[in-house]
């Protein structure tokens, strides 16, 4: 047998007693001096196995015994170089990744004390003097010759979690270094160092594993710091591997080696970190082909299940996928995948929209990286899936929706047919539209880098010239060129100054006719348009001032408006018919709204023709419950076609004006000069109306013709139904009938309360909003207790699951007014 | 910010009919007055002093039937008529006559203005619309013997002639007439050889009215269609398009360029005056007075260029005359003088 272990393992034995049981300096630096042959880098080593044997066996032994022995008095023993020289060199030469391990664990065991503050000022040390690449690099090697997982995983765990460990130890008192913001790029170019290190040794012919990096970076990454460690490591990787290939295979290997647990938090930094699709490339080589997890992430993860990326991110994943021809099988199959769920109805109905808008800016970039000769092979399948999409988004109520699908639709057949016509609709552009359209603009990326990056190493810089190149025109615009004929005359009549010609205007001819019942017959029979145009424009204010005549002809004359169609363009048809509608509902009321009222439920109207009796009514509504002093400041209404009144944002208003009150009743007014303005009052005339307008509208909804399905397909008017009722409910405050029309109208939505569509159920939740500032709250709370309760918990699951921030922002508010309503009820109480 | 157009310097009214034809005669010394002639469609011609404003004579010789000529020949004791019961008059209007002195029979029964050409002291070309439908006949006048007739040839159908220019070049001796016809042509006639030296199809719909700028060698014509054309004239007497404006509303009715040859005045069908420069046809103004249709322009010749009036006569029965352009006028009428230093 080998004395020599037992040899090794006296000498520290003995060494340690000293250490704790001697008083003398001299004898403890002597012992000390002892062991520290064995750690090597001295003139007097000791051999190379009993070193070995030490640094295996014995090392952390001793450095625990050097810690547990620390106090102010013990260490008082040596002079402040034999510490540095004796004491402190133990940690920072011997083995890194034992001292680190015996420094983090005295820290987490030790209370406050001299021990815990010389422990953690070595650690310092420890970390600026490069430990933690020392300490990786060894752990690298060692793996190398198969190393003990379960001291592996003890270390990675003290390597990430420093920080929070120190934290919790030192409290106020931490230092500098060991904050997060500063560790993490510390770490980084320790992470580096060891990179370095392995290349040179990769360059040397050894072998060396990569895998305890990666589970750092990877370790580190899923512990949220992405940040911290990528912004300093990403930079310096894309450096490093532009123009070295043992570099670029070394960063693959890095990524490829994360465990899969933590792939996806490294991808996902990679993509958002590196500044374009070439980069992140070079960075992560083919690892989507290789590893199914990173696959998983990019096609999918990244895609379709999040949308919190900017556009950016977008362009760079799927850039990268784009660039080699392992991966763009990869893009395509994204493509097929983007384009089912964005051609999916019940995706279009329940996903939110910025989702949605996620998903088309990934197929635009997706089109626009896409060759010729794939699209032709996918051509059939793409227009299958435009065709499908297009039609369920145009299906949607959402403008923002419609406009999407459009886009996308115009851009995959302007992709497919690239000669011969292709789709075009017509929209309004707007900032995200332009967005959308630039994506598809955006040129195939540069040249793929090349596998032998040292061959083209200055390619990446000389791309960015030649892409300046064709934009900057030596040549700008040409000094305009002289207009012909001014070389003859230069004397010309510049000394004339046109006057203003901006009342230059078509001549209407025809003149307007003065009676009601002239405009009736030039609407129904005249062919002659001039006439008919002027009509239009003068029949509003014709049917205003002859009230009593307008009386005799209304049922006609409604009947007329309703079917009028543009025969011929005019400016502003859609307006000055509701217009002339409103006009007519307001002269004579009750016959002409039972009338509009009986014709949306009726057969043969256009869903346009419903929606307008729709806007006519609430309209009519509004001006009829406005006070004004006999029709002669008229409200012209200003709204838009499309009713959007949201009477819930009213009640912003209410504290403003309670508020005004209270400043008013505590004011002394010493002189009373006449007020300034009297608001115009009178009769709300609205208040004996309301039940016509609203009862009949409420009362059918459920019964479907063959032509008009208000629960089925027709699901815009059904939206537009609801909001026009909470415009009526609006209106209605203070009326006799608000409450049994409340009570009604809770039912209905109640009745529609699941209902698929956005706009519908922000309708319902507008009603609900104008119930509850309509109604008395005496009433709303002891005659419907029951719905407004259910009402109530209904808006709580609204207001945390809708899908539609809209919905949930109308939820909310509704919920603040029930709650505001509780409150002054229980406030008198 | 161009300034609003101008008002109207002062309106005629009391002709009880529409306004068909303007002429001015400004040219007399004082104590002469400026003398506006207006033709309307009750046959009669009054005659404005434009010191007063007011109706100084009104003549009525030619039946009921409207008027849609006049121009004044010997100074302003003589006037020339033209009207729909197909007679042109001569007035005596010297020291208070107002007396038919001669009339010329025509057969035409057309809307076709005379041209009247003075081509030496006492002697005046007069170019009519004649017998056949397409023919225009020039008389000399006062011996009203026929110089010549000009019929197209048969297969060249322009149609009836609808406005004639009769002028002579500033050096030469012989005159020229430009007619313009109802299939939108205008016509350029040689009255010595009475040939055609050019024809020009410059419109789709009838030429109403057209005026010629003899020193320029350009002119202008305009139709019942909405385009203004400017022709000119080279030397080989070819007429040639030299720029179309596009009107808003469609209807010339008359055409005048001012004697400086600096603007040029339109009658349109739309209610609006509008002044172009006559360099390059920039729109300058668009006069908007009238309620019906304006029917005539006419410039004044006045012999101080800033005392120069444009009047304008219009089916609303009322004459606006304004004061445009002028070089020295008051500020308010003349863009000028306010000129911005921008």
């Amino acid at each position: 047998m080998d004395p020599e272990p037992f040899e090794v393992g006296r000498a520290v034995q003995e060494a340690i007693n000293i250490l704790s049981s001697s008083r003398n300096g001299v004898q403890i630096s002597e012992a000390l001096g002892t062991i520290k042959c064995y750690l090597g880098g001295t003139e007097n080593q000791a051999p190379l196995k009993e070193r070995e044997e030490f640094t295996h066996v014995h090392f952390s032994a001793f450095l625990r015994g050097l810690v547990s022995n620390l106090s102010p008095d013990w260490i008082e023993l040596l002079t402040s170089d034999q510490q540095k020289e004796l004491w402190d060199s133990f940690f920072l030469e011997g083995p890194a990744d034992q001292a680190f391990l015996v420094l983090l664990d005295s820290i987490i065991s030790t209370g406050p004390s001299f021990r815990l503050m010389k422990v953690i000022s070595i650690l310092e040390q420890f970390l600026q003097t490069g430990g933690m690449s020392a300490l990786m690099w060894e752990v690298c090697h060692q793996q190398a010759q198969a190393g003990l997982p379960i001291f592996q995983e003890t270390l990675l765990n003290k390597v990430v979690c420093l920080p929070d460990h120190l934290c919790n130890k030192l409290q106020g008192n931490n230092l500098p270094i060991f904050f997060p913001q500063n560790y993490f790029p510390l770490l980084a170019t320790e992470i580096i160092q060891v990179l370095q290190r392995i290349s040179d040794s990769l360059r040397g012919g050894l072998d060396c594993s990569i895998s305890f990096v990666s589970q750092v970076l990877g370790k580190v990454c899923v512990h949220g710091r992405r940040e911290e460690i990528l912004n300093v490591l990403v930079p310096r990787l894309m450096d490093l591997t532009k123009v070295d290939c043992i570099w670029q295979r070394m960063c693959w290997r890095l990524v490829e080696c994360v465990p899969d647990r933590w792939m996806e938090a490294v991808v996902c930094g990679f993509v958002q970190k590196a500044p374009g699709a070439d980069v992140l490339s070079r960075l992560l080589g083919n690892l989507v082909v290789k590893n199914k997890k990173a696959q998983f992430v990019v096609t999918q993860k990244l895609l379709l299940l999040q949308c919190s990326y900017v556009t950016a991110v977008l362009q760079n994943l799927l850039g990268y996928l784009a660039l080699d021809s392992l991966r763009r099988s990869l893009l395509i199959k994204v493509l097929k995948e983007l384009l089912e769920t964005w051609g999916s109805s019940s995706a279009v109905k329940h996903c939110p929209v910025e989702q949605q808008l996620y998903v088309s800016k990934a197929i635009l970039i997706c089109l626009s990286h896409l060759k010729e000769p794939e699209i032709e092979s996918n051509g059939q399948e793409l227009l299958t899936s435009m065709m499908g999409g297009m039609k369920c988004h145009l299906d949607s109520n959402l403008p923002r929706v419609r406009r999407l699908g459009m886009i996308v639709a115009e851009s995959i057949s302007s992709r497919i047919t690239t000669d011969g016509p292709s789709l075009k609709f017509q929209y309004e552009d707007d900032d995200e539209t332009r967005e959308l359209k630039s994506l598809l603009q955006t040129a195939p990326l540069q040249l793929p880098v090349t596998d032998l990056p040292n061959a083209g190493n200055d390619s990446p810089s000389a791309t960015p010239k030649a892409v300046s190149k064709p934009s900057g025109n030596p040549h700008p615009a040409a000094p305009a060129v002289p207009e012909e004929g001014s070389d003859l005359e230069l004397d010309s009549d510049d000394d004339l100054i046109p006057y203003d010609m901006s009342e230059d205007k078509e001549l209407k001819k025809m003149k307007a006719p003065v009676y009601i019942r002239d405009c009736v017959e030039v609407l129904t029979g005249s062919e002659d348009m001039d006439k008919w145009e002027a009509t239009m424009k003068v029949l509003e204010s014709l049917i205003r001032r002859n009230s009593a005549t307008t009386r005799e002809v209304s049922m006609e004359l409604v009947k007329v408006l309703l079917h009028l169609e543009e025969k011929t363009y005019i400016e502003g048809f859609v307006e000055l018919r509701k217009r002339a509608l409103v006009a007519v509902t307001i002269t004579d009321p009750v016959p002409v709204v039972q009338y509009l009222t009986s014709q949306f439920y009726s057969l043969n109207y256009s869903l346009c023709q419903r929606m307008d009796i729709l806007d006519v009514l609430a309209l009519a509504a509004q001006e009829l419950s406005q006070p004004q002093a006999s029709g002669k400041n008229k409200p012209r209404s200003t709204q838009s076609p499309c009713i959007q009144t949201v009477p819930g944002s009213d009640s912003s208003q209410n504290w403003r004006r309670i508020v005004d009150e209270r400043i008013k009743s505590k004011t002394r007014h010493l002189a009373k000069g006449q007020s300034l303005v009297e608001p115009a009052c009178g009769p709300n005339k609205f208040s004996s109306l309301a039940g016509h307008f609203f009862f009949p509208l409420i009362q059918n909804f459920d019964r479907p013709l063959v032509t008009f399905d208000l629960l089925g397909d027709d699901h815009l008017v059904l939206g537009r139904l609801a909001h026009t009722l909470a415009v009526l409910m609006y209106f209605a405050i203070h009326t006799v009938a608000a409450a049994a029309m409340g009570k009604s109208l809770l039912e209905f939505v109640w009745a529609l309360r699941f209902h698929t569509d956005s706009y519908v159920r922000q309708g319902l939740l507008s009603a609900v909003s104008s119930v509850l500032l309509s109604i008395p709250s005496e009433r709303l709370l002891e005659d419907m207790t029951d719905e407004f309760l259910e009402t109530q918990s209904w808006l709580a699951d609204v207001a945390e699951k809708d899908p539609d921030g809209d919905c949930r922002r109308l939820a909310w508010q509704n919920l603040l007014l029930m709650e505001n309503l509780l409150k002054k009820l229980s406030v008198p109480s | 910010m161009a300034l609003p157009p101008p008002d109207p310097q002062f309106v005629l009214r009391g002709t009880s009919a529409e306004v068909h034809t303007l002429h001015f005669y400004c040219g007399g010394q004082e104590p002469d007055y400026p003398i506006l002639f207006s033709g309307s469609s009750n046959g009669l011609i009054h005659v404005w002093n434009l010191k007063t404003r007011r109706v100084n004579t009104i003549l009525d010789g030619h039946g009921g039937k409207s008027v849609y000529w006049v121009e004044a020949i010997y100074g302003r004791d003589r006037l020339l008529s033209q009207g729909r019961n197909q007679k042109i008059c001569l007035w005596d209007l010297a020291e208070g006559r107002n007396t038919v002195t001669d009339s010329v029979f025509t057969e035409n029964v057309g809307f076709c203005k005379c041209s009247l050409l003075k081509v030496a002291q006492g002697h005046w070309l007069m170019a009519m619309p004649g017998k056949d439908l397409d023919e225009v006949q020039v008389l000399e006048l006062p011996s009203k013997t026929s110089v010549c007739t000009l019929k197209p040839e048969a297969d060249a159908k322009p149609g009836m002639p609808m406005c004639l220019k009769l002028w002579q070049p500033d050096f030469g001796s012989c005159p020229f007439l430009l007619a313009g016809y109802e299939d939108g042509s205008v016509i350029l006639w040689n009255l010595s050889g009475g040939k055609i030296l050019s024809r020009l199809a410059c419109h789709q719909e009838p030429v109403m009215s057209l005026d010629f700028d003899s020193e320029k060698m350009k002119g202008v014509s305009g139709s019942s269609e909405e385009v203004l054309t400017v022709w000119s004239l080279d030397e080989q007497q070819n007429l040639k398009v030299q720029k179309t404006h596009k009107l808003v509303n469609a209807g010339i009715a008359d055409v005048a360029i001012r004697q400086d040859k600096k603007i040029l005045a339109t009658a349109g069908w739309d209610h609006r005056i509008r002044i172009f420069g006559w360099k390059n046809l920039k729109p300058l103004a668009i006069l908007d007075y009238h309620t019906a249709t304006v029917h005539c322009v006419s410039f004044s010749d006045h012999s101080r260029p800033s005392e120069r009036l444009l009047a304008a006569g219009s089916k609303d029965h009322r004459i606006s005359i304004w004061s445009i352009y002028n070089p020295t006028s008051g500020a308010l009428h003349c863009p000028l003088e306010t000129r911005k230093p921008d």
